[in-house]
């Protein structure tokens, strides 16, 4: 990394140069210290890019970790809630940790490099506490947020977009797979992954080559093969609901940012039960959620589709009109898809069920007016938007 | 819960009063000790042939009255001895427990001696009911947390009174020079106790909370006098052994725990470096912390930050122990030869204290170190050949972690502590047949305490009640169900007392079906 320069507050990615072009709305958002877009013209159509052909999403900012040595695996199934023992080489999982209290500190990937070890990455900068987590194994840990380079390409029509841009192999890539491959004689490494709940890919790259991925990749559009549209980050973050996804920080407090005692959250309390094994070797928070486990459920964090056009932003939620206080919501969107508000909530349980009604308190403007209203709301066990061509292979070419 | 298979790791003082405890509530007790001799820093060493010293530990209090009642341990007693503090104008100065005389003394600085001691021996009996119980959590409080905490308030307010109580509560977090500088003229005087306030910690007079090391030191004073170990036939030891036999305690020595065998959760047992494996239902550990939960249990099987924890807390220690044979006692100007069974020391002014540390600070040992010199054999003559002696000094400071190594300065280290003792004993040097110097390197690694430290970790705020060794696992039990602390990284800290290894199995028998 060359010299911090003082005045420049936040850095820029590898790709600036063209998503500074790209840029009509100058709409920036800092992430992880890179500056980063959050809408490049409109997010309309930038939503709608990602349900109805191909975004390409700057991923760069993305804390990574690269974990080697004899005891890496070991390192990371002592460090996450889930089984990760099985994870074989070229794959890809999804994995949560937590601190001693069995709260999630933050959630995040690791892939399985072969012989070159283990990537994790993560939402939030987890440097110290992966060094606090190495005491006693055998492996090293570095930093390498800065060192790749990333591109999330995403939507129904990826898959076509990245083969027309002549990468091959593509086709045999299941979800969760990784491929290293070439583009324009540069060495990419894809992963079927992504944060969109669609067919998508993201394609890492050693910084230095950014331009020339960017540059393959929109090449396709300028043949005139494929739209191909770059989208900011509040794109992403209505697709992601609509996913299902959680988001570390807004959905709720990291264990390790939260100040007042009960205000972290455990991995059950976020719906995550499903990626927290008890059938390994001991790992950090394990005796704590193994506690918590045989108790009844407090509280979850829900998908919750909100009745009505009315935006639930910041709304308390009761179990009856005008009833009693349950909850409140995280963050809301609403899907043009799906023609309904979606929103990520916190509800606590009575006696370990989820409450039979949940009511929002929504309050909204009219022309600087205040106004006030009720939605019924309802919890969704399933993501609200999927599609099978996710996880259909190979994809369909379109 | 009776007839539990119980392994304790460590036949050190602790580990045998533990022992024994348990063993009287009908418990199937073994003590394994990794060494082919039993009582750790307390038993008889053998340095040279045909010269010993009667432990690690040279001055010793009274074991807690408490616990030598209740298990019936009849130790002999020493002679009570004072502390000499050496002048080298031959002018000493002699500390007893409320007296002191010689020196040039100020008829107001005898008096301030015996209204500082007087005082302070309250503080240290005031804090009686936190060290001869589990230290309470502060949260989730059982009935003997609450009772416990009841007494300590009750002890404070009431036992001290306002005006101790007040006189306690300024003082008890700040240092013994600033302290000693409001009561006291004389430089010696002070230099002689803010010696004892430091001495096997990294601290120097002016070091906060050196009122509180100073207190630890004067709770040995509240059970008894400082005495010469009787080491005739390892007499203590012998004693400790004995009681814990009687018990039903079965000893291993030469028996050295690799690993502390975790299953689910739950200590199952140990392995061996034998490779044999030995099952329990319960396991205590008489090791320091780190070796208990970074070597013999493995940070894997705990979570990540207290692991960390455990790994940061601070046990390097400081003190050299230095052995001498001598073929002839030495003279010292101004000392009578009853004088010479004293406890002396080195330590002229806080200055010269406080300039001693300074060199630990940086990882240098003392240029003028601070010494404790016993002449063991006047105790006990079987110590060493007819006629000959040997002498033991504690040297302070020199550090665990030395720049360059210990390595190339241990002789170096030896020659300086022998230099500053000529000084007061000339000829001294001529008389030397062998020697030993023990940094705190060897001590780490001959008698299986990390750091070599005295107290088996700094006895600061931070690292004492319920935050001894860490928070987490301050009550004796672990995070790891059936694995105990009962040693000297577990509250109230080291020492020759036998606390550790009494709370510990307090504890245990009080907890359900483990708990």
């Amino acid at each position: 990394m060359e010299k911090h320069d003082f005045k420049q507050v936040l850095q820029h990615t590898p790709f600036h140069v063209r998503v500074e072009e790209l840029s009509l709305m100058k709409s920036w958002s800092p992430w992880n210290g890179y500056q980063v877009a959050r809408v490049f013209d409109t997010l309309a159509a930038e939503y709608f890019a990602v349900r109805s052909s191909c975004t390409v999403f700057d991923v760069t900012p993305m804390e990574k970790y690269r974990i080697k040595g004899p005891d890496a695996l070991d390192f990371l199934n002592r460090l996450v809630t889930r089984d990760v023992s099985k994870l074989k080489p070229g794959r890809v999982t999804y994995v949560a940790w937590c601190n001693d209290e069995g709260r999630v500190l933050d959630d995040g990937t690791i892939f399985h490099l072969g012989d070159d070890g283990y990537r994790l990455c993560a939402q939030h900068h987890q440097l110290d506490w992966l060094m606090i987590s190495s005491l006693g194994f055998d492996v090293s840990i570095e930093e390498e947020t800065h060192d790749v380079a990333a591109l999330s390409v995403q939507g129904p029509t990826s898959y076509s977009v990245l083969c027309a841009a002549g990468i091959s192999g593509l086709e045999e890539l299941k979800p969760f797979g990784i491929l290293n491959t070439k583009i324009d004689d540069v060495d990419v490494m894809v992963s079927r992954t992504g944060f969109t709940g669609d067919l998508g890919y993201e394609v890492w790259v050693d910084p230095r080559h950014g331009i020339t991925l960017w540059d393959a990749i929109f090449s396709v559009k300028e043949r005139g093969l494929y739209d191909i549209k770059p989208i900011g980050l509040d794109a992403l973050e209505m697709v992601r609901i609509e996913a299902g996804f959680i988001m570390p920080g807004d959905d709720f407090i990291t264990a390790e940012t939260a100040v007042r005692a009960d205000h972290d959250r455990s991995p059950f309390e976020l719906g995550l039960e499903w990626a927290v094994s008890f059938d390994k070797p001991y790992y950090t928070g394990r005796r704590a959620l193994e506690l918590e486990k045989s108790q009844p459920a407090k509280r979850r964090l829900v998908k919750l589709s909100v009745e009505g056009n009315k935006e639930p932003t910041d709304s308390f939620l009761y179990d009856a009109k005008n009833g009693q206080r349950i909850g409140a919501i995280k963050t809301n969107i609403w899907s043009p898809i799906l023609k309904s508000n979606l929103a990520m909530a916190d509800i606590d349980y009575k006696n370990g069920e989820a409450p039979t009604e949940i009511w929002a308190e929504i309050y909204y403007q009219k022309e600087l007016e205040w106004k006030s209203t009720w939605a019924r709301c309802e919890i969704s066990d399933k993501p609200f938007w999927s599609n099978k061509r996710r996880s259909q292979t190979p994809p369909n070419r379109v | 819960m009776t007839n539990k298979t119980i392994i304790i790791i460590g036949g050190g003082h602790n580990g045998l009063v533990c022992a024994t405890y348990l063993a009287k509530e009908g418990h199937n007790v073994t003590v394994l000790e990794a060494r082919d001799k039993l009582g750790g820093s307390a038993s008889k060493h053998v340095f040279a042939e045909g010269y010993h010293v009667a432990g690690l530990a040279h001055v010793i209090h009274p074991l807690n009255p408490k616990i030598v009642k209740e298990l019936g341990l009849k130790i002999k007693k020493g002679a009570a001895i004072d502390t000499i503090s050496l002048s080298e104008d031959g002018n000493h100065l002699i500390l007893g427990k409320d007296s002191v005389k010689g020196g040039n003394l100020s008829a107001d600085d005898i008096a301030a001696y015996k209204d500082f001691k007087k005082e302070f021996r309250k503080y240290a009996k005031a804090l009686e009911p936190l060290t001869i119980n589990k230290p309470p959590r502060l949260k989730d409080m059982d009935n003997k947390d609450k009772f416990t905490l009841a007494k300590i308030g009750w002890s404070l307010r009431f036992g001290l009174g306002t005006s101790s109580m007040r006189e306690f509560l300024r003082v008890g977090g700040i240092n013994i020079y600033d302290v000693l500088n409001e009561v006291i003229d004389d430089p010696q005087l002070k230099g002689a106790i803010a010696a004892d306030a430091v001495i096997g910690h990294h601290m120097g007079p002016r070091t906060p909370t050196t009122v509180l090391t100073y207190l630890n030191r004067l709770r040995g004073e509240t059970y008894g006098p400082p005495t010469l170990p009787q080491a005739v036939g390892d007499h203590f030891v012998e004693v400790m052994i004995k009681a814990a036999t009687m018990a039903g305690v079965h000893i291993e020595k030469g028996a050295r725990v690799k690993r502390i065998i975790v299953n689910d959760g739950k200590a199952g047992g140990v392995e061996l470096t034998s490779g044999e494996e030995r099952i329990a239902d319960m396991v205590i550990s008489n090791a320091d912390a780190k070796t208990t939960f970074l070597d013999l249990v493995g940070a894997a099987e705990m979570d990540a930050m207290f692991a960390q924890r455990i790994n940061t807390t601070r046990t390097n220690g400081t003190v050299a122990k230095l052995h001498f044979a001598l073929n002839k006692l030495p003279e010292i100007e101004g000392l009578s030869n009853g004088e010479m069974s004293q406890r002396l020391i080195v330590a002229p002014d806080m200055r010269y204290v406080e300039h001693a540390f300074n060199h630990a600070k940086y990882g240098e040992y003392s240029e003028k170190p601070v010494l404790e010199i016993t002449f063991p054999t006047l105790a006990d003559p079987s110590l060493a050949p007819d006629g000959h002696h040997v002498m033991s000094v504690s040297a302070s400071f020199a550090p665990y972690s030395i720049k360059g190594g210990w390595d190339q300065s241990r002789s170096v280290f030896s020659h300086k502590v022998l230099s500053l003792i000529e000084k007061y004993a000339p000829g001294i040097s001529s008389h030397v047949v062998a020697s030993e110097i023990l940094t705190p390197k060897d001590i780490e690694q001959q008698f299986n305490v990390t750091g070599g430290h005295w107290h088996h970790g700094e006895l600061t705020i931070d690292q004492s009640f319920m935050m001894r060794p860490v928070h987490g696992t301050a009550q004796y039990n672990t995070p790891i169900d059936g694995l105990f602390l009962c040693g000297a990284s577990a509250h109230p800290g080291g020492g020759i007392t036998g606390i550790p290894g009494h709370n510990a199995a307090k504890r245990i028998l009080s907890m359900k079906g483990g708990e």
